[in-house]
């Protein structure tokens, strides 16, 4: 069978109105995935472990104290938040050496092509509009198992465990290797960069479903 | 338990939510709400309606304010009101009151005061209806688990 990892996903929703983080945490709930929710793209960076420096938000670092502590392997957040948009947020994950590799999902309740395609073009994963669906939230899985395999790879390696021969997933691939590259990446081999971007979106959604079955994991897995 | 009993408030359970989807008002996102609910969180889809009521509420009085100077309308702080009601109505399937939030968000992207009034009045209106149809929809599960049964689950296609 292979290595079945027992310990749940843990995602960071964000979120500035509550209703909307019940709403999330509950959907993430039960989609089996462990959740924090936060109410700032700030408190969001705190948790993670970034400290945010008042005098210049430019300024990221990684607080010694609380370094990596938790495991996160999907930020979900909101995009339109007062001070730091989910937009914002993003970014400053993508730009940290520590976390750009945690998977940043953008939701929405406006339907802008311009938007989301900034999002994505920025390293968002995926984009989803309100209200937030079960079913959209089975897309969230082939983001978060690339987070836990990297990190499986990054241990030392035992005959049971997963053999990961290239830590950088995004690499070019040999057949051991998951094969996953970011989202916009994909699209820019696909030549789908002219569509209109709710089609962008709807095309990705068929990528992600063709190229990222469940088979090819089991192959990884099961591989010694 | 009385089987006949479950059975006849299973079935008004039943007329009574699908009559509301028919009516217009709830639309599918209701049902998405109920998929969430379970024997661990039993509550979860009156505590997230209670909690949409609490906001309706609210933001109706903030925005009431806002309109209340017919020289001095803050259409910022409306369009942000409808907007939060719009995304919260939207989520719950409630779908009058969305309905109601769409028109209003237009009133206000033209600054039109009076048409403003009219959907803030038509918003309290909706959700107090609302209100009123879910409480008596709760009723109905709480006899029926109070009788013995289980509450139907009503595929609404």
């Amino acid at each position: 069978m292979g290595v079945e990892t027992e310990s749940k996903f843990h995602v960071l929703a964000v979120d500035d109105s509550l209703f909307d983080r019940k709403m999330i945490e509950r959907l993430l709930q039960k989609s089996s995935c462990q959740v924090t929710t936060v109410d700032s793209g700030s408190k969001a960076l705190e948790f993670l472990g970034l400290r945010v420096d008042d005098n210049d938000p430019n300024a990221l670092s990684t607080s010694p104290q609380i370094h990596q502590e938790v495991e996160i392997n999907l930020i979900i957040t909101d995009y339109c938040m007062p001070g730091m948009t989910g937009y914002d947020l993003l970014k400053k994950v993508k730009e940290s050496a520590a976390f750009r590799s945690i998977p940043v999902v953008i939701m929405s309740s406006e339907n802008v092509p311009a938007r989301i395609s900034r999002c994505l073009e920025e390293g968002a994963e995926e984009f989803f509009l309100k209200p937030v669906k079960l079913a959209d939230l089975t897309k969230l899985k082939p983001h978060m198992m690339k987070t836990k395999l990297k990190k499986e790879s990054e241990k030392p390696v035992a005959i049971e465990e997963i053999v990961v021969s290239k830590p950088e997933i995004e690499k070019e691939e040999d057949s051991s290797v998951i094969e996953i590259l970011p989202l916009h990446q994909e699209l820019e081999s696909e030549q789908l960069e002219p569509m209109l971007c709710s089609n962008k979106r709807k095309a990705m959604e068929e990528v992600i479903s063709t190229d990222r079955s469940r088979p090819k994991y089991n192959d990884i897995t099961t591989s010694v | 338990m009385n089987t006949t009993v479950v059975a006849q408030l299973q079935r008004q359970f039943q007329d009574y939510i699908v009559s509301l989807y028919q009516q217009g008002f709830l639309d599918n996102q209701f049902s998405e709400l109920r998929k969430l609910q379970d024997e661990g969180t039993p509550d979860f889809v009156s505590e997230v309606v209670f909690l949409f009521f609490d906001d309706c509420s609210k933001l109706i009085n903030t925005m009431s304010t806002s309109l209340e100077q017919p020289d001095n309308v803050d259409f910022k702080q409306l369009d942000s009101g409808v907007h939060q009601l719009k995304g919260s109505s939207s989520s719950v399937g409630a779908k009058r009151v969305k309905n109601v939030c769409i028109s209003f968000k237009e009133c206000c992207d033209v600054q039109n005061r009076e048409g403003c009034l009219r959907c803030l009045q038509q918003v309290d209106y909706e959700y107090k209806m609302l209100k009123t149809k879910l409480q008596e929809l709760f009723n109905l599960e709480q006899q029926i688990l109070q009788a013995g049964g289980t509450i139907p689950q009503v595929d609404i296609s």
